[in-house]
């Protein structure tokens, strides 16, 4: 479904990938996990098109969007819904113009049928009867849920969750992975899910990458990571301060 | 610990590298302004935020300078000229007022009100990653931001102008007429013999110009703030020092430019 071939970024001098190479089968929840500023927003920027690569292809059912034009690639994004780090809600906007914002764009619905999917979007993710609010009225863990349903209101068939169990506490990071579940198992969506969080990420994915020095060192199922003999993995996995892994 | 200054290659290099990312976003705007879809909601709230809001400000600010404008003017005459010639000055205020003081000013106010204002808004929206959203969401930033500010102030600063000339106008014939005494009759018929449509029509030219001075700085300050608060306190300031500075620079060859004779 995506495939990213030898993906290479630098920001000014540092090299932030350094020949990425991944793929995400079709309804399939990949997890990419990694230290924090490892380039895992970064990559996952690269596949809805926000940043372009400096060297490297990524391929969405065989077509290459990494030289496509904005206006092209504005008819391929509508198949991709992204929950952002920060949520980025427009916090100018109500909880329903946010959710109704990619839906006035990617479809031709009239405002009633938006509304109802709106009111369908916020019902899945237990947020029903809070499109009136603003973003600044909502909680932690109310906003993210309200990203998400911003992400699936115009039903995209693969999401990417950037860092989703960040900045809120542990139970409400647990019912946001129910949610990712939720959305895998209801409406067979295919998922990136970037996260630092190891419990998460064994928790939500079918398969699991680890992003280190600007690649990807291994790709496996979760058993096989929990299992893998890579000193890099393990002290991640186990958040070891001493290995391979430089602390800062 | 100081800071190492910068050479004054440095200097020119970070000038022509700033103009050329302005000039790029220009040409984005121009290349994109005819396309569909149009920003309509968001422009109609961009003409009431820079236009309908500016007016308190420009109402004072030229309702002001046409007094200040208007003594002078009056002290003039009659120091210089004699007294009873103090009529004749009404068109020396016009043309003043319309040709320069209120383009610049209403230029100044909406640097300092809307400018710092769209950088500051566009700023903490690339730092919270809602510009990454905007784009996610099928919307692109420079349809969506840009394109309707842009075009906004083009129309807005104009309008506000045209408001400003006449407040300001009606400032200095207030001063001349009811407090000094001057012949209202007199200040009235040599205002509108000397005074043209094109004289006011170049000073409409130039605040359209600014206005669309004022809104690309300020977006282009926006998209490439950085670093938090403090990158959008950065951008803001920018905004207002780049955009004033240009608009008194581009001020001296409009007037240059236009005919005025």
């Amino acid at each position: 479904m995506i495939r990213i071939v030898d993906l290479h970024k630098a920001f000014g001098r540092k090299k932030v990938l350094q020949g990425v190479n991944l793929d995400l089968k079709q309804g399939e929840t990949l997890a990419v996990i990694g230290q924090s500023g490892s380039g895992k927003s970064v990559l996952i920027k690269h596949i809805i098109g926000i940043l372009r690569p400096d060297k490297g292809q990524i391929f969405v059912d065989g077509v290459e969007i990494t030289t496509l034009k904005d206006d092209e690639l504005h008819k391929i994004t509508p198949r991709f819904g992204m929950l952002f780090q920060g949520v980025a809600l427009f916090d100018s906007m109500t909880v329903a113009q946010n959710v109704s914002f990619g839906l006035e764009r990617y479809t031709d619905f009239s405002q009633e049928r938006i509304q109802e999917l709106v009111a369908e979007s916020l019902d899945k993710v237990g947020l029903k009867g809070c499109e009136g609010l603003m973003p600044q009225e909502l909680s932690g863990g109310m906003r993210k849920r309200v990203g998400l349903a911003r992400a699936i209101a115009y039903r995209p068939d693969i999401i990417l969750y950037d860092e989703p169990s960040t900045g809120i506490d542990p139970i409400r990071a647990d019912a946001i992975n129910d949610l990712i579940n939720m959305m895998k198992r209801e409406m067979n969506v295919s998922s990136i899910v970037i996260t630092h969080d190891i419990v998460s990420a064994y928790k939500v994915a079918d398969r699991i990458a680890m992003l280190y020095e600007g690649k990807i060192v291994e790709a496996a199922a979760p058993e096989e990571i929990r299992n893998s003999k890579n000193p890099v993995i393990q002290q991640f996995i186990h958040g070891q301060a001493k290995g391979p892994i430089k602390n800062w | 610990m100081f800071q190492k200054p910068k050479s004054l290659l440095a200097y020119f290099y970070s000038f022509f590298q700033q103009a050329g990312e302005v000039s790029l976003l220009l040409l984005k705007v121009l290349k994109n302004m005819f396309k569909k879809p149009w920003e309509r909601k968001v422009f109609i709230q961009q003409l009431e935020e820079i236009g309908v809001r500016s007016l308190p400000l420009v109402s004072l600010t030229a309702a002001f300078v046409g007094l200040a404008f208007g003594l002078h003017i009056y002290v003039a005459f009659h120091r210089y000229i004699g007294p009873d010639s103090e009529a004749y000055g009404g068109p020396m205020l016009s043309l003043g007022l319309t040709k320069e003081f209120i383009p610049i000013l209403v230029g100044l106010m909406v640097t300092g009100r809307v400018g710092s204002a769209i950088a500051a808004e566009i700023g903490t929206m690339k730092i919270t990653e809602q510009i990454d959203a905007l784009f996610s969401l099928g919307a692109d930033p420079t349809r969506y931001l840009v394109i309707p500010r842009v075009l906004a102030c083009f129309i807005m600063l104009p309008c506000l102008t045209m408001y400003g000339d006449i407040i300001g106008m009606a400032g200095g014939f207030f001063y001349n007429v009811y407090i000094m005494g001057v012949n209202r009759i007199l200040y009235i018929r040599t205002t509108v013999h000397y005074v043209e449509l094109w004289d006011i029509a170049g000073g409409l030219i130039k605040a359209a110009v600014f206005g669309v001075i004022i809104a690309l700085i300020g977006c282009w300050q926006g998209l490439r703030a950085a670093g938090g608060a403090e990158g959008v306190g950065k951008a803001t300031t920018k905004t207002v020092v780049i955009a004033s500075i240009s608009i008194l620079i581009v001020n001296f060859f409009l007037s240059k430019a236009l005919p005025s004779i």
